[in-house]
């Protein structure tokens, strides 16, 4: 099976968030990167499919000269080979679908793997955009796949459920947690990582459809009263919640 | 802009809540020149007949044999039949299972910008979407460039507004035309967790961590959660220690809530965790440690045992309500 696994590059979720002088963009001096945690688990899937069944596995992402590091990552852990697809620095969801779907006609796949959101934008869009683009079915925020005989059957996360997805190859797959436990690059296989080549390629340009004007850090505006576990606070939050919130 | 195009999602008898939030959103953008319509997708009139309530004149109903079992790719395509139909500029989805497999493939058929999980839309000078970014440590305020524009709005952030007078509404019926090539993708079953309230579509959701210490001691959550009429939480450590099912899991990578009270017990309100509740309407946290970065986001805060506290906390809003 040739399989497609897409991956981005985004701040450790436990960066604080700090709005760079251009007032759109974080700054990003001290900001530790990693794969977006979502497509560890694209990677770690396409692994095993291929331990199963046989096949390569190849990550791109779309990003530029620093994105290497996340995809050195993708190597530790074990894919065939990566493309880096060099393009603008902060792109926006289309510029990125498009050029993710320019990939998957060259390479072909098979089985495309996504993220479920990059937990940056959480614009949580490529994977359904890329199979309109492409003309494939897709599904979303899948917690179990099964692929046998060229046919997919995917559980799907919904609200207060979930449900069964059949599709057949070439299909688009997006990650959810539950869906395995990505493995640990092992040491030796993060040095051997370093020599492996990139596959380096240049972005088309792809008009943008939205720019942001403006980035902001929410402001608390919560009253954070606090009280004490004594009888006298405990009737006190329901009163307040009663009268004054008006929530219950 | 001159069409709104509204995706209304049938449940049981009726919409479900979200429909209702996201026309009263559409009617807030929509000023004085532009018309709204709504499209329902393998549903019957019935189930929308009270949209008039809320200000919606025009209702497309959409059915076909290849809509009867639901697929996603078959939806998208009767959605952009309708779209043409009314020359829609603007199509509104809520952000929810479906219709985050729905919106991106409406805006590439139209070849629209698109905005997901937006928590505010204003119209001045075109339409302005914020959203929250980087777990909701931030958020951004984004402009759509092209004609055309697709949004998606987060669940129990837009407030469902009832008209000044209800309107009366016309039922229009469509039959798209979709071939087998449509029905790429499809849903052969459904496993609903029946009597228990998602923690997305709940009201109220009270919320243990691992100050709960066990999956037994959840039925104090789950009493304070019935007394409410909500849903049960979990942090991702709970989630983990498998005390609770991941369904419940709140935070970056569980479910993103905005109930109107939340109340979060035994949780030390780590980033990944509040990036999933912090825009709940109402935050009551309860921990013993006063030092928990959770009373940073809370309106109200207990510092206790939990144990004590939930027992006298239920038998108190019980007397209340
Ligand atoms: C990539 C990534 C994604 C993540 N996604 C999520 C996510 O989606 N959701 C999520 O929740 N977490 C997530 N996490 C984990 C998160 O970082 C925290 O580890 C987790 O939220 C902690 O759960 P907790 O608050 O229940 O436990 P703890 O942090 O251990 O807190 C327990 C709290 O209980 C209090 N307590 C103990 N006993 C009592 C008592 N008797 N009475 C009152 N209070 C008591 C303690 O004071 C403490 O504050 C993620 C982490 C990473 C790295
Ligand atoms: N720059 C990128 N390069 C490659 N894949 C990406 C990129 N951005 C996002 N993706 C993929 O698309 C998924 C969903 O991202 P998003 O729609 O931006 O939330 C991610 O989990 C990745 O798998």
């Amino acid at each position: 099976m040739n399989i497609l696994v897409c991956i981005s590059r985004v701040p450790d979720t436990a960066t604080k968030v700090v709005i760079g002088s251009d007032g759109n963009s974080i700054d990003s001096q001290g900001v530790k990167f990693i794969v977006n945690p979502y497509d560890e688990l694209a990677i770690e899937e396409g692994l095993r499919l291929r331990e199963k069944n046989g096949g390569v596995v190849t990550a791109v992402t779309i990003g530029t000269d620093k994105s290497t590091d996340v995809l050195r990552t993708a190597l530790a852990m074990g894919v065939d080979k990566v493309i880096l697809v060099k393009g603008e620095e902060n792109p926006d969801s289309f510029y990125v679908a498009e050029n993710l779907a320019a990939v998957a006609k060259d390479e072909n796949p098979d089985l495309i793997l996504l993220g479920r959101q990059s937990v940056d934008f959480d614009s949580l869009q490529i994977p359904s955009a890329l199979g309109e683009i492409l003309g494939m079915p897709s599904i979303s925020v899948v917690s179990k796949l099964t692929i046998e005989d060229g046919k997919v059957t995917a559980e799907r996360d919904i609200e207060g459920g979930c449900e069964i997805v059949e599709a057949s190859l070439p299909c688009i797959i997006s990650a959810q947690k539950g869906l395995n436990e990505p493995r640990y690059p092992k040491l030796p296989d993060i040095m051997k990582s370093r020599s492996k080549p990139i596959d380096q390629r240049d972005a088309a340009a792809a008009a943008s459809r939205t720019s942001i004007i403006g980035m902001e850090i929410p402001l608390k505006q919560r009253a954070g009263k606090i009280l004490t576990d004594s009888d006298d606070d405990i009737n006190e939050l329901v009163r307040m919640l009663h009268e004054d919130a008006k929530v219950i | 802009m001159k069409n709104i195009l509204v995706y209304l999602e049938a449940q049981g008898d009726g919409l479900k809540r979200i429909s209702y939030e996201v026309i009263s959103a559409a009617r807030s953008i929509a000023g004085d020149s532009a018309r709204i319509y709504g499209v329902l997708v393998a549903g019957n009139s019935g189930q929308a007949e009270n949209v008039g309530e809320y200000g919606l004149t025009d209702v497309i109903v959409a059915n076909h044999i290849l809509l009867e079992r639901y697929s996603s790719t078959a939806v998208a395509a009767t959605i952009f039949q309708a779209a043409e139909s009314v020359g829609a500029d603007c199509l509104l989805f809520p952000a929810n299972a479906a219709g985050l497999e729905l919106e991106p493939r409406l805006a590439v058929k139209l070849s629209a910008g698109y905005v997901a999980d937006c928590t505010g839309l204003s119209a001045d000078d075109g339409i302005i979407a914020t959203k929250p970014v980087y777990a909701g440590k931030a958020q951004v305020k984004t402009k759509v460039e092209t004609d055309k524009c697709v949004f998606s709005l987060r669940p129990n952030v837009f407030t469902a507004t009832k008209a000044d007078s209800p309107v009366s509404t016309n039922f229009t019926e469509m039959v798209p035309e979709l071939t087998d090539n449509d029905v790429s993708v499809v849903v052969t079953s459904v496993d609903k967790n029946e009597g228990t309230l998602d923690v997305l579509e709940a009201d109220m959701v009270v919320s243990g961590g691992r100050g709960v210490k066990s999956a037994e001691n959840f039925n104090l959550i789950e009493s304070l959660a019935e007394v409410l009429g909500g849903a049960v939480g979990a942090s991702r450590a709970v989630v983990d220690a498998g005390w609770r099912p991941h369904s419940e899991q709140v935070g970056q990578t569980g479910k993103t809530v905005s109930p109107t009270l939340y109340v979060a017990c035994g949780i030390s309100g780590a980033i990944q965790h509040m990036a999933g509740m912090s825009t709940s309407k109402v935050i009551v946290a309860i921990n013993k440690d006063k030092d928990a970065p959770i009373f940073k986001v809370a309106d109200y805060g207990i510092v206790g045992d939990l144990f004590e506290v939930l027992p006298k906390l239920t038998d108190r809003i019980r007397e209340v309500k």
